[in-house]
């Protein structure tokens, strides 16, 4: 199956850049990446690309793949139309800094705002927990996560509207959820979620959802039952009355399902 | 041209993966102001990747375990070069490194008691792995580098170190680029701890990611640092073989933990026909007591599946020579079977071996709960490493430390699956501690600028050549070498090959100094390869000099010319180093006398 493929990838930096065309030889079982690299060893070295195991365990090498947020590493050819160009380009949500490759330090600088695991004192005399598996599985899936931003790049609230100073993204709420749910954890995130990191502004178009690579359900396991625990506790009618009438701290407690 | 940013740290740590993390984490917990400075962004280092577990006597699983088991396990596993300093401190307090990743938000899969699970590996008598169905390493890394951006550490995300920077002899900082402007930067401290990881990048096929070319062991090594056990490269018995373009992706371990069998292509489990001596009696000498010691029975012993790598990945390359392997040069991994011997296998193999099934199914259009796959070995971790202190990790250089894949001695002739996670928090923490402590005592060295104008002009070099000479490709150079370590250096080797590799070596050097390259500093990979193969042309040449030296076959080592074990190569390590006129030494340092308390306990275990 010897054939070749047009890869049609955007070149340039922050100010200027245009899309270039590459053909690549194709042989069995290539994925994007692999075109990419080819490109770098024999047509452009200089081609920036962001990169690590080329197994879909990183989450280094997102882009927009026909217009499609994807990893690299596991869009395989056979998935794409070759008659035409296989256009490559970078996440639009995120500053170009070189060809492929964004500035997504926005992401790290975010997750820092979130509240820090905070256990309950250990059950067993040796400093060691119990937990059940059951508890466990239910926030293994967020910890799935491998931070490849493809959901913050979908959203529609950072693609489009760019509110990176009010609202955290799909990745912030999954790394919150993590935590909320973790059956040691005893921080409160809450207030922070609706105030500082503006869950309120998903929609749950899902979209999240769709691009993640590793099939976490994104708006159904998190976010939802996030802005769930955040109606719960500053919109429910009795809670505000009582909070008004002994204006103590109660609305900090934490809920739990 | 040698402008430079300025950055001042206590301690400074090279490469953020798990070991890098942890002992950052210690140093700043010490009280040292610590920076981390890492190739890639935060949580892509090559930890991510592993998969089966971290290894530590916890007893949870089975409670005959103890640190003493762990001990003669990791040392027989290593065929006795290791450490054993380093075995017994990395078996007695692997437990407290995992308990505490649970205190810092890791969560391990349970046991019904709501403990940490252990699983099985290959050459641990007892289940003994701590894991996360089959993404350990993930969680691993996250749960450090969430500890770690809460602390007070700096972190450098996508720069790159191309120099150590001495006062005298000891190491006192290091200069490096950063990717995204290519602009420099001088990073002073009063102790370095490098954790940078493997070489896997010497070779074609491997399961490393492209960091991997050695840069903490060759930065090391041009600071004076010596070196130990470089032969030693462990090839794992499982990686993908086909399709071409994801050969040498791993196949974790687990799958053969979890009951899954090796087959050549007449469906016989060849491992049976061959158990080393050392493992006769603990393992199973037919196929039903093998199962049953996968489901746990406890008076069963453990299928030839789970013997050391080494040995699992020379019988496979036995039966792919003689004609017995899998249509793409390969063996049958068969975990399907298993639907013969428990009721739901299919959502049983998807629950414990999530990211195995999607990756075949993704990579290779198959089922893994239906159809076995076809796995060969695949270049996985160095054994061996820049030769350090058992107890605090320092190097043979003052200030400079070194901990995780880097350095060597814990594992010997070859590693256990599961010790490099532990590996990396038991010897990144006390990296880390050590560190503090000689940052704690020693003031900041002198930094000497004309060093580092040296250095910088060094570094650009490759954009400043004119084009009078034919320029080489750096991508190029490296596939040469990456195909000449391949063929004349893997899993069998021969004095002849070995000595035309390091010919190879020699004109690849020369090549690399008329290495010409594209664009500008600003985010190019083309500069960045460069630099890498230099390093990795460093430790390409320690292997080969390593190999050469060590006329015998021990552990990973192996030479059909000398295909036995030498009882005197057995009480030597191999330490290789620069010499002051710049050509590698090798020479023989005696292992040290084993105390007898230790020698006992392997004895009882034997």
């Amino acid at each position: 199956m010897s054939s070749s493929a047009t890869f049609r990838i955007w070149r340039g930096d922050a100010q200027a850049g245009e899309f270039r065309d590459f053909q690549v030889e194709i042989s069995e079982g290539m994925v994007v990446l692999d075109a990419v690299h080819q490109i770098q060893a024999h047509q452009a070295n200089d081609l920036a690309v962001r990169w690590n195991c080329k197994a879909g365990k990183c989450g280094s090498c997102s882009a927009e793949i026909n217009g499609f947020p994807r990893l690299m590493c596991m869009t395989r050819l056979n998935d794409l139309p070759l008659n035409r160009p296989v256009t490559i380009q970078p996440l639009r949500t995120f500053p170009v800094l070189k060809d492929l490759v964004t500035d997504v330090s926005w992401n790290f600088r975010v997750k820092k705002t979130i509240k820090r695991f905070n256990p309950r004192p250990p059950d067993a005399r040796d400093g060691t927990w119990r937990m059940a598996q059951a508890d466990v599985e239910r926030i293994q899936e967020f910890r799935k996560c491998i931070e490849c931003f493809l959901c913050q790049d979908v959203c529609h609230v950072l693609r489009e509207h760019h509110l990176m100073d009010e609202f955290a993204g799909p990745r912030s709420y999954v790394y919150a959820a993590a935590l909320e749910m973790h059956p040691l954890d005893t921080e409160n995130r809450l207030a922070d979620l609706k105030d500082r990191h503006g869950i309120g502004y998903c929609n749950i178009t899902k979209c999240c959802t769709k691009v993640c690579p590793e099939e976490i359900h994104i708006t159904d396991n998190a976010i939802i039952p996030l802005k769930e625990r955040v109606v719960d506790q500053h919109y429910d009618p009795l809670a505000m009355l009582l909070g008004k009438l002994f204006s103590g701290s109660r609305g900090q407690a934490k809920t739990r399902p | 041209m040698a402008e430079y940013d300025e950055h001042q740290h206590d301690v400074l740590v090279i490469g953020a993966g798990g070991a890098g993390l942890r002992a950052a984490v210690e140093a700043a917990a010490a009280g040292a102001s610590v920076g981390i400075v890492c190739k890639s962004l935060l949580g892509k280092a090559h930890t991510v990747m592993a998969e089966g577990g971290v290894a530590a006597a916890i007893g949870n699983v089975d409670e005959r375990d103890n640190w003493k088991v762990h001990f003669a396990d990791t040392m027989r596993g290593g065929a006795y070069l290791n450490n054993w300093r380093m075995a017994e401190l990395h078996a007695k307090e692997a437990p407290a490194r995992v308990k505490e990743l649970e205190a810092w938000g890791a969560v391990f899969d349970r046991t019904a008691d709501g403990r940490i699970l252990q699983r099985n590996f290959g050459g641990h008598r007892y289940p003994r792995l701590a894991h996360v169905g089959d993404r350990t390493g993930l969680e691993m890394i996250r749960t450090l580098q969430d500890r770690v951006i809460y602390e007070r550490v700096d972190v450098f995300m996508e720069f790159t170190i191309v120099e150590l920077i001495r006062d005298g002899d000891r190491v006192v900082g290091a200069f490096g680029y950063d990717r995204e402007k290519g602009g420099f930067h001088l990073f002073r401290c009063k102790a370095l701890v490098l954790a940078t990881g493997g070489i896997g990048r010497a070779y074609k096929i491997t399961s490393n990611s492209w960091e991997y070319t050695g840069d903490g062991i060759a930065l090391a090594c041009r600071a004076g640092a010596e070196l130990r056990d470089m032969e030693c490269v462990q090839f794992h018995p499982t990686g993908m073989v086909w399709p071409p373009s994801v050969a040498g992706i791993l196949v974790t371990e687990a799958v053969r933990g979890e009951g899954g069998v090796l087959r050549n292509k007449l469906g016989r489990r060849f491992l049976f026909d061959d158990i080393p001596p050392l493992y006769r009696n603990q393992t199973a000498d037919n196929e039903e007591e093998g199962w049953r010691y996968t489901q746990g029975d406890k008076s069963a012993r453990r299928p030839p599946e789970l013997l050391t790598r080494d040995h699992v990945a020379r019988c496979i390359v036995r039966e792919v020579r003689e004609g017995r392997g899998s249509p793409h040069g390969g063996v049958y991994l068969d975990i399907a079977w298993i639907k013969e011997k428990i009721p739901n296998a299919e959502e049983h193999i998807k629950r414990k071996l999530p990211s195995m099934y999607h990756q075949f199914k993704k990579f290779a259009d198959l089922d893994i709960t239906k159809e076995p796959m076809e796995v060969g070995p695949t270049t996985h971790y160095l054994n061996g490493g820049i030769k350090v202190d058992g107890d605090t990790q320092m190097t043979t250089v003052p200030g400079l430390f070194a901990a995780g894949e880097c350095a060597g001695g814990l594992h010997g002739a070859n590693r256990l699956g599961g010790n490099s996670l532990s590996d990396l928090l038991v010897f990144g923490q006390r990296a880390g501690q050590f560190a503090a402590q000689f940052a704690k005592e020693n003031s900041a060295g002198h930094v000497d600028p004309e060093q580092v104008r040296q250095i910088a002009r060094r570094a650009v070099a490759v954009f400043e050549r004119g084009h009078a000479t034919r320029g080489e490709s750096p991508y190029a150079l490296q596939r040469e070498l990456q195909e000449t370590m391949q063929e004349l250096v893997g899993i069998v080797r021969t004095e002849d090959e070995m000595r035309r590799a390091l010919e190879k070596i020699q004109s690849l050097k020369e090549r690399a100094a008329r290495v010409e390259i594209d664009g500008n500093r600003m985010y190019n990979p083309a500069w960045h390869t460069a630099i890498d193969l230099g390093n990795l042309l460093i430790v390409s040449e320690a292997v080969c000099r390593s190999a050469l030296e060590r006329k015998e076959s021990r552990g990973a080592h192996f030479r059909v010319d000398y295909p036995d074990k030498d009882e005197r190569f057995g009480k030597v390590n191999m330490v290789t180093r620069l010499g002051r006129d710049g050509a590698m030494e090798v020479r023989m340092e005696p292992i040290p006398e084993m105390p007898a308390e230790l020698r006992q306990i392997i004895e009882e275990m034997k």
